[in-house]
């Protein structure tokens, strides 16, 4: 596929960029090449220094549909949603520990993040189960309560019965020695809430918890993936010239390929693989790669609420019919307002009298920092300059969790989650 | 026999499927005026000249209604037969027999490529291909090794719809094909030479009852080279997003 090539590409040009600063930095223990913010989380981390893992083809995983919530019924343009999807590799001896994942805002189950941690998990032995975000459009029809994700407290219960439902779904004659887990991104964020119920549910016990590069507070890190789309030249309202361009890019480098190009979700991320683009133009395009995601959410809580929100209230969608003047709208709205105009309305009755700011700081890791000062089988991961962070915020870590976190002097936002380093890590804490 | 009875099938479910659109196809947006405004209405949020800016909107899809069942039909077909068996196909059979079907389908498909660029005067993809085919069919053992490309000959691509588009035909409307996925009438139709050019290849070399069944293993081992999952992007949106960018990427093969 292109999108190996092109990685394959750009690999070896970052090696003759980088090899200089690289030996004249030798005294540096962190080897991981893009120390640019911005080109480390478009790119990720090159072929050549990602850790040696079983290929997929080589663990048995499976994909399984489960349902949820058996008497949800679900609206007519969303009829292909109603099972929970997940994917699932099971050891061949029967009893082993099982390590859960949870993948970050809007992305799948079966993500390359996730499929990367299950790769490396079943080589040491777990049972993986692996989820997708509570923000992905599946889990928000089949497996959110309220359908209205976002909320730590409800997506961390909704995230509990997911993984009660699917272990029970998946294990057959299975059994678990020990319960651990990982979130990435939100999932992280997830994961720290989801260990905090585990306190009072104690289904799993979990032996450890990983979070990797997690936000702090997500009205935070969602405003400033927001504001990102503002960087497309000439504001929003230039947001079609932009795409324009961003195809053009595209469109060169389909025409010098030798061979077809997949369809993949993430190839506008791919596409600028290939060039060597402005940090103004990185982050419009990690706006808007977040801001397509975001739209789709949207779009489905709205359906599954019927808040009236893009879709008039009442008003039920065919299954056949076109919905392009709903994406037009939902492409359009950042997701600060749906957090003002919609989220919060809709669960501020749970907080009667709270007012908006305390709201905000309450759907942050602030509101259980006690919980993860004292929980020594919780530990992090993070970026020094993580894109997602507000000024100061990466102090939080190393503050509550201590020992316990490993923070990375660059890497970005999950650029270095796929390197050897971090992968040697990531799989010590749990050993 | 000339045509395999896939073919003479398909073709028959061609001329039915602007009927089949005529009856079904009607997909008015719902009468919303009895509802009340959501909070971001169309018209508050997005200037009136959208529709004509909008890029992903910008494509002739006047069968959206039929697209929309046949594209939910795949949905069924992929799901219940052709996944599971392409799974099965990964599971059971070694990589490198695997491996060796695909070469043996490319060298037939690189025929299809050599033809169609003759047929429009490209002389550099049809020498490479040349090159190609005759490499792969003698030294490559009937095309199950892939000696060209290890001699790194390039491996265009190039087919009737292409043909048809670079002597300035049209796309027509956006159509989904039962089985094949995404399409417009143009390409529908030069599918059809295309497919008529395959089977007579394998004539060449295959008796006759394995003239049928070879269509089989070309479905399986095109739909495994495919990652794609109807309903599993993530998107909302998928069907609108999936047209665009078929567009897109046709109107590129076309100029390529």
């Amino acid at each position: 596929m292109v999108s190996g090539q092109l990685r394959r590409c750009i690999a070896v040009m970052l090696f003759w960029m980088l090899a200089v600063p690289l030996s004249a930095l030798a005294q540096d223990d962190y080897r991981y090449p893009i120390r640019d913010r911005w080109i480390s989380t478009v790119v990720g981390t090159p072929v050549q220094i990602q850790a040696p893992l079983p290929a997929r083809e080589d663990i048995p995983l499976r994909k399984r549909r489960v349902t949820v919530f058996p008497d949800r019924e679900m609206p007519k343009a969303l009829w292909y949603d109603g099972k929970m999807i997940y994917t699932v590799a099971l050891q061949k001896q029967k009893a082993a520990p099982v390590m859960f994942l949870i993948a970050g805002t809007g992305a799948a189950h079966n993500g390359p993040k996730n499929l990367m941690m299950a790769r490396a998990f079943y080589q040491q032995g777990y049972h993986v189960v692996s989820l997708s975000s509570p923000t992905y459009p599946n889990f928000v029809g089949s497996a959110s309560s309220t359908g209205v994700p976002g909320h730590v407290f409800r997506d961390a219960e909704d995230l509990y019965r997911a993984m009660e439902v699917a272990w029970k779904d998946a294990r057959g004659s299975r059994t678990a020695t020990t319960y651990s887990l990982i979130g990435y991104s939100l999932g992280g964020f997830n994961a720290a809430f989801v260990a905090h119920l585990d306190k009072q549910r104690k289904t799993f016990d979990f032996e450890r918890v990983l979070l990797i590069n997690p936000p702090v507070n997500l009205y935070n890190s969602i405003s400033l993936l927001d504001r990102m789309i503002e960087n497309i030249p000439g504001g929003e309202d230039n947001f079609d010239v932009f795409f324009n361009d961003v195809m053009r890019v595209f469109s060169d480098i389909y025409k010098r390929e030798q061979d077809d190009v997949g369809f993949s979700e993430d190839f506008l991320v791919k596409v600028f693989q290939a060039y060597q683009p402005k940090d103004e133009e990185l982050a419009a395009l990690i706006g808007l790669a977040f801001r397509m995601s975001s739209g789709s959410m949207i779009f489905v809580t709205d359906l599954i609420t019927d808040y009236g929100f893009i879709k008039p209230k009442g008003y039920q969608i065919d299954m056949y019919e076109s919905l392009a003047p709903y994406r037009q709208v939902a492409y359009r709205i950042g997701f600060t307002d749906f957090y003002h105009e919609f989220f919060y309305p809709f669960y501020a009755d749970d907080y009667p009298g709270m007012s908006r700011d305390d709201f905000i700081e309450t759907m942050s890791l602030n509101s259980i920092t006690d919980f993860l000062r004292g929980a020594d089988n919780i530990f992090v991961v993070h970026n020094r300059d993580d894109v997602i962070l507000a000024p100061g915020e990466i102090n939080y870590f190393p503050a509550v969790f201590g020992e316990r976190a490993r923070i990375y002097p660059w890497g970005g936002h999950l650029g270095n989650m796929e390197y050897i380093e971090n992968v040697a890590h990531m799989v010590g804490v749990f050993k | 026999m000339t045509a395999s009875f896939s073919i003479r099938a398909l073709l028959r479910l061609c001329l039915f499927l602007p009927l089949l659109g005529l009856a079904a196809c009607s997909t008015p947006q719902g009468d919303l005026s009895a509802f009340p405004e959501p909070t971001y209405s169309r018209d508050r949020l997005v200037a009136d000249d959208i529709a004509e800016r909008d890029l992903q909107a910008g494509i002739y899809d006047p069968w959206e209604g039929m697209n929309k069942r046949i594209y939910n039909f795949n949905y069924h077909f992929d799901r219940t037969v052709f996944v599971p068996v392409t799974n099965g196909w990964r599971r059971y059979v070694p990589g490198f027999a695997r491996k060796g079907v695909n070469n043996f389908f490319n060298n037939i498909r690189d025929v299809r490529t050599l033809v169609n660029s003759m047929l429009q005067l490209k002389a550099e993809k049809a020498a490479q291909t040349t090159g190609r085919v005759m490499i792969n069919s003698t030294v490559g053992l009937l095309g199950f090794i892939d000696v060209a490309t290890d001699m790194k000959i390039p491996r265009p691509n190039e087919d009737f719809g292409q043909t048809l588009g670079h002597w300035g035909v049209g796309k027509g409307p956006f159509l989904v094909l039962p089985f094949l996925g995404p399409s417009n009438l143009r390409d529908g139709i030069g599918f059809l030479p295309d497919a008529y050019l395959q089977t007579e290849l394998y004539g060449g070399f295959l008796a006759k009852p394995l003239r049928s069944t070879i269509w089989i293993f070309d479905s399986i081992d095109t739909r495994s080279q495919v990652p794609f999952r109807y309903y599993e992007t993530g998107s909302a949106f998928e069907y609108e997003t999936v047209r665009w960018l078929y567009s897109v990427k046709r109107d590129l093969d076309v100029e390529k």
